[in-house]
């Protein structure tokens, strides 16, 4: 193990350096660009010996993946926002066909107006396609997860693709030590693809298929059926990347601070950083706060939330990104995976850091001063800039 | 061939692979050719021709047409220039 | 007894949902008889996708792997890197698609693919229009065509706009190899086909493929129109390699291209000046044919 000073983007290249990747595809779009020319400076050195397929669009590079997958090969490629919903047809293609893919994808704010900024409609609004979705906090998760990603999309139990989202610029751009795991520790964990299910040339196999309504629902019970044992299998590989490794992120829901909390906010991505420092600082003045960091997406942990939902009264879910015409899309998945429970805290929605907007230490605070007042609207628009009665700082 | 009824039936992905000789396309004709031997020159035109594969060349090298696959589409009369073959209406 | 003259195993198999007569099926039967049963399909949304028969069957004894309309030409890149990067290097992954599959929706990643040369072989069958889906016109329907989308009637005359030259888009793209293919001319379409896969790099094929239900011809006429249309020069037979082209067949007295036009309903509507019209441009297209192949 060696530890690299390294952004984001990179520790994704090496995590898929590591996982030994053999087909790459990958069209390039800010911020995304330095992991796909990290990964063509390690297939041109000769250190990945891997095909790199330098496709014409992001639509194409998940055909092309979905097309290797199906003949076994292990693959990769990364994208975000514009990108990201270009491959969106191929999203629900490739969890049907049940191909292993893992893809980094960094978060970015979609268009109109253009935006480089973080924000994570581009990922959110793939929450249906079939997709394992984690969000990391930190460099060292973008590479601990992305390997994680590999041994949980293969598990012959589960056997669906898994993107592994990061904050542009904050995480993709800015470097952080990174602990860089051995590639013997790697091959321990990840043991090469196990082509069981690929499809052999000289068989009588047509591997997509079309189907009438007579079997279509069926098909796609499968999916959902991959879907929840995820949620099982995904603990163990954590454990055991913990055993070869030494870290572990907090699974699903990783709680700080939430035992005695009046008030606890959800956050995803790297707000979820300040949030903690925030809830040092609280806690100093005497507030019993809370946060609860949502690192992964798809399965919903509906467990978790409802047992944080056990001992908290107050949640406020901060979303950074917004449903049109709804509410903020992780604020109505906890509500969701409350609603059938026991314990019906109050739950609120903070709509925060969208197109970049920085999400302050100052917001953060202010969040939880509204959180833990009697009442408050049910979604809150963080920081917005507004003539008349602005709320809050941002 | 595999009955293919409920969830547990099916394959772990979506993969077809039965082969379609399964399907008898037979009732999609309405006329059928007939080959006359006596005319025919063993050209292999009409097993070159034919887009359902319902023509064999049997081991003493005559055509032979596959009624359960056969659609009728009549390339195979209209293509044998000995003229050997003829299309038939079906009965019923 | 004659000999077969192309060869006799069959890859394609009887059974499939493909209307009688159906060009695009010869089509298939003729490239996998030339390509041997070490080879791997994609097909995108087009008929075959449908002819292929539902779950759980198929008709192909060779791997026939479904991909999304727009991206046969990525479909091919990456089946052929995962067969690179797991040694399986004497498979040939052809990509398989229809004239809209090709020249409208999936251009781009066709460009792309031969581009970055893939090493593969990519096929599009032209029925000339959007078939699977009852027959819109695609930029491959060829002027003055009838279809759902360029209807005749007082204002309308058919497709107004030529096909779209795809042999020319792809020379384009200087690729090692690209022909076209007729299912009239087995022996030929076959020949091509072994020559192809011998060769490495990309390799295009422009197939015809007559189609009764949206030409409006009776079923038996699929391999005699196929004739004619080279016959008129409609579709003249090529290759192009390394950029240098060859007429595969030229004949001694070429047919008018009204005794084509006349033998499909879909023309039924044209004017004896809308005939002379594409009879221009049919004599013009074969002159720069004669042109690029005395290039040398």
């Amino acid at each position: 193990m060696v530890q690299v000073v390294m952004s984001g983007n990179h520790a994704s290249s090496y995590a898929a350096k590591l996982a030994r990747v053999q087909v790459i595809a990958a069209y390039p779009i800010t911020p995304q660009t330095t992991i796909v020319e990290k990964l063509a400076t390690f297939v041109a050195s000769g250190e990945l010996p891997a095909q790199y397929i330098k496709v014409e669009s992001e639509h194409s590079a998940l055909q092309a993946c979905i097309g290797a997958a199906a003949l076994g090969a292990r693959t990769f490629t990364a994208t975000s926002s514009q990108g990201l919903l270009l491959m969106h047809e191929l999203l629900h293609w490739a969890s049907g066909a049940r191909a292993p893919i893992v893809m980094g994808v960094v978060n970015r704010a979609v268009a109109p107006p253009w935006s480089l900024g973080t924000d994570h409609t581009d990922t959110m609004s793939q929450r249906d396609t079939g997709w394992i979705q984690f969000y990391a906090e930190s460099n060292q998760e973008v590479l601990d997860t992305t390997l994680i990603a590999y041994r949980l999309a293969e598990d012959p139990d589960v056997r669906l693709p898994v993107m592994v989202a990061e904050d542009a610029f904050y995480l993709s751009h800015t470097v952080e030590p990174v602990d860089v795991p051995s590639q013997d520790d790697v091959d321990r964990f990840l043991p090469p693809l196990a082509r069981a299910f690929a499809v052999r040339p000289g068989e009588t196999q047509r591997y997509g298929s079309f189907v009438g309504p007579e079997l279509y629902m069926e098909f796609r019970y499968q999916v959902a059926k991959a879907m929840k044992r995820a949620a099982h299998v995904r603990p163990q590989v954590e454990e055991e990347y913990r055993r070869i490794t030494g870290r572990h992120h907090g699974g699903s829901l990783a709680a700080y601070r939430v035992d005695d909390a009046d008030a606890v906010l959800i956050t995803m991505g790297t707000a979820s950083t300040t949030a903690r420092s925030v809830v040092d600082t609280l806690r100093a003045r005497g507030k019993k706060i809370g946060l609860a960091k949502l690192r992964l997406f798809r399965p919903f942990p509906v467990d978790k939330v409802c047992e944080l939902a056990a001992t908290v009264g107050r949640i406020g879910v901060m979303d950074r990104c917004y449903t049109y015409g709804a509410a903020g899309p992780a604020y109505a998945e906890v509500v969701a995976a409350l609603f059938g429970g026991l314990h019906r805290p109050i739950v609120r929605n903070f709509i925060a850091g969208l197109g970049g907007r920085d999400v302050t230490p100052e917001a953060i605070e202010e969040m939880y001063e509204s959180l833990l007042k009697d009442r408050g609207p049910e979604v809150e628009w963080v920081g917005l800039k507004r003539r008349k009665g602005v709320t809050t700082h941002g | 061939m595999t009955s293919y009824e409920t969830e547990e039936d099916l394959p772990d992905a979506p993969i077809a692979s039965e082969p379609t000789d399964s399907i008898k396309t037979a009732s999609w004709r309405t006329f059928r050719p007939v080959i006359k031997l006596e005319k025919c020159t063993k050209c292999n035109v009409c097993w070159k021709f034919c887009p359902d594969v319902a023509i064999e060349i049997n081991e003493e090298g005559w055509p032979v047409v596959l009624l359960d696959y056969c659609k009728g589409c009549g390339i195979c009369a209209e293509e044998c220039k000995p003229l050997a073959i003829e299309m038939v209406k079906e009965e019923g | 007894m004659a000999r077969l003259t192309i060869p006799a195993e069959e890859l394609m198999r009887p059974g499939h949902s493909a209307c009688p007569g159906c060009g695009a099926t010869l089509v298939m039967r003729y490239l996998l008889k030339g390509l041997g049963p070490n080879t791997i399909v994609t097909v995108p949304a087009c008929c075959w996708t449908v002819i292929g028969t539902s779950f759980p069957t198929t008709a192909l004894s060779v791997p026939m792997i479904d991909c999304a309309f727009e991206a046969t030409g990525a479909s091919v890149s990456g089946l052929r890197a995962a067969a690179d990067a797991l040694g399986l290097t004497d498979v040939t992954i052809v990509g398989f698609a229809g004239d809209g599959g090709t020249a409208d929706i999936g251009l781009q990643a066709l460009s792309g693919m031969l581009e970055r040369r893939t090493d593969a072989i990519y096929l599009m069958y032209d029925n000339e229009a959007y078939m699977n889906t009852g027959n819109q016109r695609s930029g491959s329907t060829p002027l003055g065509a009838w279809t759902t989308t360029t209807p005749v009637d007082a204002g309308s005359r058919g497709k107004l706009e030529s096909k779209k030259d795809m042999m020319a888009i792809v020379a384009a793209h200087r690729p090692a190899y690209a022909a076209t293919v007729n299912i009239a001319f087995p022996e030929d379409f076959v020949r091509k086909v072994e020559k192809a896969k011998r060769i490495t790099g990309s390799r295009f094929f422009h197939a015809l493929a007559p189609c009764p239900p949206g030409w409006r011809y009776s079923a038996e006429k699929t391999i005699a129109l196929g004739r004619l249309a080279t016959d008129v020069n409609v579709f003249p037979l090529y290759e192009v390699v390394d950029g240098r082209y060859r007429i595969t067949r030229k004949l001694g007295r070429v047919k008018s291209v009204a005794e084509y036009l006349k033998a499909q309903g879909r023309f039924s509507h044209l004017t004896e000046n809308e005939i002379a019209a594409i009879q221009s441009e049919v004599d013009a297209k074969w002159k720069r044919l004669l042109e690029l192949e005395a290039l040398g």
